[in-house]
């Protein structure tokens, strides 16, 4: 997950100021002072991590911290506000022209960052929302970089445009355009390759691509693990070629990421998307606000929510809400939301989005105790599994012989399942303090999908 | 700007504003590490020993702190010359690391050096994941001359190591490079499968020597560190290759790196063509940085 560096780091250091009842002046210098060791391990560039602690540390010695009765708290808000803050207030989308005129998006970035795997997956994103794509393959340097595209385009039933690498990047995107403009794709997506931006004769490339292209948007890919440089590298970019906003990647590793932060702040420029996966699906939205609360330890529980509205049997989600919301969680929906994880891409990638999970090992839950949760479910009658009260006794022996199992096994699952139902309900009301890593530890304890 | 210019001038300027060295200047010699990712824990333990070492011996100029600075950061990073022992042996080398390191390029250079020295190299396209990882490295194998090991995309990455290794027997090479494909270190099952592939490597070529090194990205931060804990773990990392060191990065993390799982960095990329490769030598890596 993202950022869990830094949100385990901020915990602890508001673990500790959360048993006093007020702060002193020391409380919040030697707090800030963890903030910034722990901003600058997560890769944040030092000059900005010195403007933020003196911007919040003046806010946190305002009357508002000093006297109130919840000053971790206060403070939390505090520093959450400036990361979002930092980070830009809202997420952005790339808009498109009116249908019959061509966009033209070009990736740009240093090498490795994942430009070519990126443009795949945003032509995807404008595909499945019924947009025609053509990629170009502007590529000439790196060995099999047009062959990359090829296969990803392919996979993805996106067209890609490609000459021969001897006529230069910059004829390669031109012809790429007239292309485009004579067979009415709607969006033009340029691969470009990776340069070093003190490079400047590949830095001028870049800009004679602009002034022949009427580019709309240069999308600047930045590797979510990049250290204190990635500032200069957004800063020249801009400055030589011009950025309308980034990408990053590669954020489902462990990195801290506080990259994004950095590049965000000084380019000023939007993040449109984080990559999340190689797979050419895993691609989402960056929402600022939801960044940091995932810095601050608070889940992403928004972009979960978002996945499984995206991947679930809509009729049946909307039943388990609706029981959800009267805390009426019952087997139906045990088994549905199970049936949900699997195509949400398993367990792994949605306990990395609940807060409070960070220490769950997805790994340790086998799939064959799945199955037989499963089979102990589908042994109940639809009576019993729609009103988890009917159980007794005599249908839970029933049960055992009926999915092959051990009256103990299905004696644990009843018990998890009302432990379960108990915590759903306090989900609901979201989030009382303690509430996610509680239900985390519990189902760590249960050995359970969930 | 050249190779560690600009950490150079910044270095310069404190060292040449400061005639006195005070509480300011180690401040600010400390965000300097920091700015070449060194990382900030280390960064503030280096100052700190610096500082001791400068009360010490009564030393009031920048200069000579410069020197005890130096000595402090490159007393970690050196190498032992047995670790270049297996440009002479048969060996196995297995390259690793996250996604868009530079692996593949590595091991084009990496060949290329090995060719020059009269060895014979097979080069083993384990890398089965990402489109077109394959016919990378076959530009790399005929820009070298190298003999090359494949299947399919989408293969067992692991049964083309196992070919590769039937094709050095067979062929009587000198030496076996394995591309595996990028990967994060917090994803287990892609860790497991490098592990096999070290296993199986164990189990068909025991006794041979095998290097298995790490290819670390100059412009990351302190990632890197997890990435060499993980990479270790999985299989047993013996050098580290630094890669786009002709970038405005410093490649300081690997100071930390080094450090932390005791390998030695052994080469440095410089760039994208064949011959922009050289064995890293700590003391003139942290001397560029410092003086």
């Amino acid at each position: 997950m993202a950022f869990e560096g830094l949100t385990e780091k901020l915990q602890n250091i508001f673990g500790g100021l959360r048993g006093k009842g007020r702060l002193s002046e020391e409380d919040i210098k030697s707090s800030m002072k963890e903030i910034k060791m722990a901003l600058l391990e997560a890769d944040v560039n030092f000059k900005l991590v010195r403007q933020f602690i003196r911007d919040t540390e003046a806010k946190c010695m305002g009357q508002e911290v000093m006297q109130s009765l919840t000053p971790a708290q206060t403070i939390i808000k505090i520093v959450n506000d400036e990361l979002v803050r930092m980070m830009g207030s809202e997420s952005e989308e790339l808009v498109l022209k009116a249908p019959g005129t061509v966009t033209v998006i070009m990736m740009v970035g240093l090498q490795g960052a994942g430009k070519t795997t990126t443009a795949a997956k945003i032509g995807a994103k404008f595909k499945s929302k019924g947009r025609r794509v053509l990629l170009a393959a502007c590529d000439t340097y790196r060995p099999a970089a047009i062959k990359q595209l090829q296969v990803n385009g392919e996979k993805l039933g996106l067209d890609v445009f490609t000459e021969d690498p001897a006529k230069g990047a910059v004829a390669i995107a031109k012809d790429a355009y007239q292309e485009a403009v004579r067979k009415s794709y709607s969006v033009l997506i340029v691969d470009t390759a990776g340069r070093l931006q003190i490079d400047e004769t590949m830095m001028q490339e870049l800009s004679e691509i602009k002034e022949n292209v009427p580019v709309d948007y240069t999308l600047l890919t930045t590797d979510a693990m990049t250290g204190q440089e990635a500032v200069n590298v957004a800063l020249e970019f801009s400055e030589k070629v011009g950025i309308d906003g980034l990408i990053i990647t590669k954020l489902d590793g462990d990195t801290r990421g506080g990259a994004a932060l950095s590049i965000r702040s000084v380019t000023g420029k939007p993040i449109y998307f984080v990559g999340m996966g190689e797979k050419l699906d895993q691609l989402e939205e960056f929402h600022p606000d939801r960044m940091a609360s995932r810095i601050l330890g608070m889940g992403d529980v928004l972009t979960l929510i978002e996945k499984a509205q995206s991947t679930a049997d809509q009729e049946k989600a909307k039943e388990t809400a609706r029981h959800l919301k009267k805390g009426e969680f019952n087997y139906n929906d045990f088994l549905s939301s199970m049936e949900q994880m699997r195509k949400m891409g398993g367990l792994s990638a949605v306990m990395g989005m609940l807060p409070g999970m960070k220490g769950f090992n997805a790994d340790a839950v086998d799939e064959s105790g799945i199955r037989r949760i499963e089979s102990i479910i589908m042994s109940m009658t639809p009576a019993e599994r729609e009103n988890p009260k009917l159980m007794n006794p005599s249908r839970k022996q029933r049960i055992a012989k009926g999915s092959g199992s051990d009256i103990a096994e299905v004696n644990r699952l009843v018990k998890q399942f009302s432990e379960m139902q108990k915590m759903m309900k306090q989900f609901t009301g979201m989030s009382k303090h303690g509430g996610m890593s509680r239900l985390g530890r519990m189902f760590k304890g249960m050995g359970m999908p969930f | 700007m050249g190779l560690f210019d600009k950490i150079k001038n910044a270095l310069d300027t404190v060292f040449g504003d400061y005639s006195q060295v005070d509480d300011d200047f180690y401040e600010e010699l400390e965000d300097i590490l920091v700015m070449a990712d060194m990382g900030a824990d280390l960064s503030s333990e280096i100052v700190s020993a610096v500082r001791e070492e400068a009360v010490k011996q009564h030393l009031k100029d920048p200069e000579e702190v410069r020197k005890i600075l130096i000595e402090k950061v490159s007393a970690g990073m050196m190498t032992d010359p047995c670790a270049y022992d297996f440009l002479k042996e048969k060996c196995v080398i297995l390259v690793t690391g996250v996604n868009g390191v530079g692996k593949t390029t590595t091991i084009g250079k990496l060949a290329l050096l090995l060719k020059n020295q009269g060895r014979k190299v097979i080069l083993c396209a384990a890398d089965t994941f990402r489109a077109a990882a394959i016919e990378q490295l076959e530009v790399w194998s005929e820009r070298t001359g190298c003999e090359l090991v494949k299947q399919e995309e989408g293969a067992d990455p692991a049964s083309v190591v196992y070919d590769g290794i039937g094709a050095m027997k067979s062929r009587n090479a000198d030496v076996l490079i394995c591309d595996t494909a990028g990967r994060l270190h917090n994803k287990k099952n892609l860790m497991d499968e490098l592990s096999k592939i070290n296993r199986i490597i164990d189990r068909e070529l025991p006794g041979v020597r095998k290097e298995v090194f790490l290819v670390l990205d100059a412009t990351t931060g302190q990632n890197a560190l997890n990435q060499a804990e993980e990479f270790s773990k999985a299989c047993g990392i013996t050098g580290i290759i630094l890669t786009k060191m002709d970038s405005s990065s410093k490649g300081g993390v690997a100071v930390s790196v080094c450090k932390k799982i005791n390998v030695p960095v052994l080469y440095m990329g410089t760039g994208e063509k064949a011959e922009d490769f050289r064995e890293f030598d700590p003391q003139s890596y942290v001397k560029d940085m410092f003086q």
